[in-house]
């Protein structure tokens, strides 16, 4: 991204961007940001695959809840560790 | 449930307990509340043993059980809980460590995990997600387990722990990166 496009208010770096793609996880996001999100998600090469880590981390932490219930039908006496 | 006697049941619960400790000392991160949670547990479910209907769901139940006794523990200890929160050795924001420009760019492209269903489901890959939770700071891990764990709302989190949003987010922003730090090194790069 040219410098000059970092000026304009909608800009962020993808420093920026990586802090929102965290913070996303724990609280809405104000409308602005959202925008200034999908519109530097949209012209970045980079943030798109740490966004994906970030979906994967949800997803995984996801299975691991379900893990933890036990509904994943193992017996229980295996202590894991 | 005619074919089970009590002392089955008993035995049934003692055979869970190290399985509910493991949880319950990742939660609360302190080995005698931990202790304490799951013997409440137990106690509890000693109680009311005929609240589970079949012994396929006797784990399900107990953890259930255990996740409101856990709360209840932070709710009580919530100054403890929150004690280190912002000094020590948490003090860094892990966003400094990674590859960016001076002008705030990526310098390199990040990895790309990849991400098969099963992968993330493997009994190896929960064992790493623990052992990186496990290294969080204190603090950090008990907060990013109420989100991850006990699925809190990080509003009920401020109310139950008298933290303010910006004390919480700044705190789950460093657990979600250094989650992600380690993850990246004991798992996506090492397979």
């Amino acid at each position: 991204m040219n410098a000059w496009l970092r000026k304009l208010p909608l800009m962020r770096s993808c420093k920026e961007v990586t802090a929102l793609l965290i913070a996303r996880e724990d609280r809405e996001l104000p409308v602005v940001e959202q925008l200034a999100l999908r519109m530097h998600m949209a012209m970045c090469k980079a943030c798109p695959p740490f966004e994906r880590q970030v979906l994967s981390m949800r997803n995984a932490m996801k299975n691991w809840r379900h893990y933890t219930d036990g509904s994943d039908g193992s017996d229980g006496t295996d202590s894991g560790r | 449930m005619p074919t089970d006697q009590p002392a089955e049941f008993e035995h049934q619960l003692v055979a869970l307990r190290s399985y509910l400790m493991r949880f319950a000392r990742l939660q609360l991160r302190n080995d005698a509340w931990a202790e304490d949670a799951v013997s409440e547990t137990l106690l509890a479910a000693l109680a009311k043993p005929l609240a589970f209907e079949a012994r396929s769901q006797l784990k399900t139940w107990l953890v259930g059980i255990l996740k409101h006794k856990i709360i209840d523990a932070m709710r009580q200890r919530q100054r403890e809980v929150v004690l280190e929160c912002g000094s020590g050795d948490d003090s860094t924001d892990p966003l400094e460590h990674m590859a960016f420009k001076r002008d705030g760019h990526f310098a390199e492209k990040p990895a790309d995990w990849g991400n098969p269903e099963q992968d993330l489901n493997s009994r190896q890959f929960f064992v790493i997600l623990e052992a990186c939770t496990d290294k969080l700071p204190a603090v950090q891990g008990r907060l990013f387990l109420m989100r991850e764990w006990l699925e809190l709302s990080s509003d009920d989190i401020c109310k139950e722990l008298g933290l303010t949003p910006t004390n919480l987010y700044v705190q789950l922003h460093r657990a979600r990166l250094r989650l992600r730090e380690c993850l990246e090194l004991n798992w996506f790069a090492a397979r």
